[in-house]
């Protein structure tokens, strides 16, 4: 078992088809009102250039979303923080094509879907468009995903003493390839992470690791998870259930036989939705 | 802190139990010292791809006939099996059973880097979809076609249970698997670390570079005037990062940044590249002067080499000795960062920098400090640089001792 070790949520981004937004999100998942019916498409992230916007890939169009909406509620320059990406299976979408393309015609590939397929595409967009020189990495580890992401996101605040954007993000899976790499709708889901309160702490995470069955790990509430059904990072939702919340405590796997132990309790001023 | 402004502090330094390697240069650091001696490169025509692309690559010798052991049948792919072959190499994986026994396997933290992960496998099950649009039921195991793949593999091979991630950042990949391990350790989240990273080539880089108009038709030659291009390649190499290891060079330091610039194309001046080079001297506690060799990103891309000389020629002394070893391997994308590390420790220990292979004439951006040449040297300190697409920018220092 790790120390625990404490780090402050200055700010949330959440988006998913049918809660499309952190206003809308948190009630929803308090229970305090149901999910909008009708699904969203995807979000307009307002970073990226007009002419880019239509063009991004799903996972940088829900990624750049979240990440800037936890920088606008953080209040924080983008271009000064270090981040982390996690996703499951990366560009599912881009996946496909681009193994459908080498299946049938590997010479008429197209370079941008090639250099969009880098599982650090979302990533790499993020820092050129917030202009950060900052570090970011991008990471995955399969059904353990959100937890080891938020781990290394929380580790960087613990080693560097500095705020951290943590994105956590899938798409839709196309093609053959959802049969192997089954993944619905978008989600993504942003913190923004740091060593010290502020009067804009919405949440305090005392956090831990310990070992123990990833059967341990908290599930999200049956309602909630029907919001986000089926999206490969439906694993972050008992965090953001207790940030909704204000409090709560929480175990992510982060392996096999590893748990991430969380306790939210309620920032400098309580948690602001 | 932010990349752009103060210098981050000293690290305490880690040492590097024990390192290894496999690439079309041979399996193991013998193989790998050898090859840097004689300047025998590892590179031949393209025979890989079944539509014909005319390029040399880096292909691993025999990987067709290493079947995965029957326990690991879920696993079994080309990224795996080099995965696999690796870890057999220079007694690695015995160093980790005694780090399990000594520690316990949850107290080990696994951190590996690659491109592509096993994105081969999904493929070749496009290429033999079945009537109804199936993937064969043979490649109908779902973890080969995500991209931890790896890491999931890796972390049953070796039996941990500790913390296990892959980290996908292009071709700095399996460098910032030491900047991350680091933290774990610094932070008491493991006691130890595996770190490393594979790569395999597949079609999806091989034309995938091609449709960039990155690959040259020839072998690759890094800083040539005359350079038309990258050669593809592909490797596995691990480490074992020991806090309180009793032998081995230490990782001294580690600096990563972004160019915040452009998705495939560096940033013109170098900016990123040189933020990720001064934290990892800042980090190490030396001076750009106390560096011996610099294993460098030197894929033979126009853009990469004219930035990445002329960022060497404005901040290093003349003696500082610095070169790129993708002449020998090809570029092995995600593999790289760990490859090329092993390459900068093989040199440390040996007391021999490597030169350039395939290269007659440099770049005129070049300064005195890249060489063609091999040249005896006494090293204390070496970097190993490594930048990817996305603007991905890592920087690794290793000493024979701690700093002083």
């Amino acid at each position: 078992m790790s120390t625990a070790r404490v780090a402050f949520v200055q700010g949330v981004g959440f988006w998913s088809s049918r809660l499309p937004g952190w206003d809308v999100a948190a009630p929803a998942l308090r229970g305090s009102t149901s999910a909008p019916l009708e699904a969203s498409r995807r979000p307009v992230p307002a970073l990226l250039p007009a002419t880019e916007r239509r063009r991004a890939p799903d996972t940088v169009a829900v990624a750049l979303e979240v990440a800037s909406r936890a920088c606008e509620s953080a209040a924080v320059d983008p271009a000064t923080l270090a981040s982390v990406f996690a996703s499951t299976h990366g560009d599912l979408a881009i996946s496909d094509y681009m193994c459908e393309t080498l299946a049938t015609n590997p010479t008429l590939t197209s370079p941008t879907r090639f250099h969009n397929s880098v599982h650090n595409a979302a990533a790499g967009y993020w820092t050129i468009a917030a202009g950060c020189y900052a570090p970011y990495t991008a990471v995955t580890a399969h059904a353990h995903t959100f937890g080891e992401g938020l781990l290394e996101a929380l580790t960087q605040v613990a080693a560097d003493g500095a705020p951290v954007l943590y994105v956590a993000y899938d798409i839709e899976a196309r093609g053959p390839m959802a049969t192997m790499a089954p993944s619905r709708g978008l989600l993504g889901a942003a913190l923004v992470l740091a060593p010290a309160a502020s009067p804009r702490s919405a949440a305090r995470l005392a956090w831990r690791t310990c070992p123990g069955h990833e059967s341990e790990a908290t599930a999200a509430r049956a309602g909630n998870l029907a919001a986000v059904e089926g999206n490969a990072m439906a694993h972050c939702l008992p965090l953001f259930e207790c940030l909704a919340q204000g409090s709560g405590s929480l175990r992510l796997s982060l392996s096999p036989q590893l748990l991430l132990e969380i306790t939210v309790s309620p920032g400098t001023e309580g948690v602001r939705t | 802190m932010s990349a752009g402004s103060g210098a981050p502090g000293r690290i305490a330094p880690v040492r590097v139990t024990a390192f290894t390697a496999r690439s079309a240069l041979g399996t193991g650091c013998t193989a790998h010292a050898e090859a840097l001696r004689a300047r025998r490169s590892g590179l031949r025509q393209n025979d890989f791809t079944e539509t014909p692309l005319e390029t040399w690559i880096g292909r691993v010798e025999g990987l067709e006939e290493e079947a995965l052991p029957d326990r690991f049948a879920t696993w079994e792919c080309r990224n795996n099996r080099l995965a696999w072959s690796t870890l057999q190499a220079d007694g690695f994986l015995d160093a980790v059973r005694e780090a399990r026994n000594r520690y316990g396997a949850g107290r080990i933290a696994l951190v590996v880097g690659t491109s592509t992960s096993s994105i081969g496998a999904s493929e070749e099950a496009y290429r033999q979809l079945t009537g109804d649009g199936l993937y064969p039921p043979a490649l109908r195991r779902p973890i080969v076609h995500t991209p931890h793949s790896l890491g999931d593999f890796v972390q049953h091979a070796l039996g941990l249970e500790g913390i296990a991630i892959t980290v996908g950042t292009a071709c700095s990949s399996s460098a910032k698997v030491f900047a991350q391990a680091e933290r774990l350790l610094r932070c008491g989240l493991a006691d130890a670390a595996v770190v490393g990273g594979v790569d395999t080539l597949c079609g999806s880089v091989l034309f995938g570079f091609a449709s960039l108009e990155l690959v040259a038709s020839g072998p690759c030659q890094p800083f040539d005037v005359a350079r038309k291009g990258i050669s593809l390649g592909e490797a596995g190499g691990f480490a074992l990062l020991e806090p309180r290891g009793a032998t081995g060079p230490w990782l001294v330091g580690h600096g990563e940044s972004s160019d915040a610039h452009h998705m495939s194309s560096p940033h013109p001046e170098g900016l990123g590249a040189r933020h990720a080079l001064e934290h990892a001297l800042a980090r190490a506690g030396i001076e750009a002067g106390d560096v011996g060799y610099v294993n460098l990103h030197g894929t033979a891309s126009a853009r990469n080499d004219e930035v990445e000389a002329r960022l060497i020629a404005a901040l290093f002394p003349t003696r500082t000795r610095a070169s790129s070893t993708k002449g020998w391997t090809g570029h092995t994308l995600g593999a790289a960062g760990i490859l090329e590390s092993v390459l900068s420790l093989l040199s440390l220990e040996q007391g021999l920098a490597p030169g350039t292979l395939n290269t007659t004439a440099l770049d005129p951006a070049c300064g005195p400090q890249i060489r063609i040449e091999n040249e005896p040297a006494d090293l204390r300190f070496v970097l190993s640089q490594s930048f990817g697409f996305g603007g991905s920018n890592c920087v690794l220092a290793f000493g024979r001792e701690p700093a002083p």
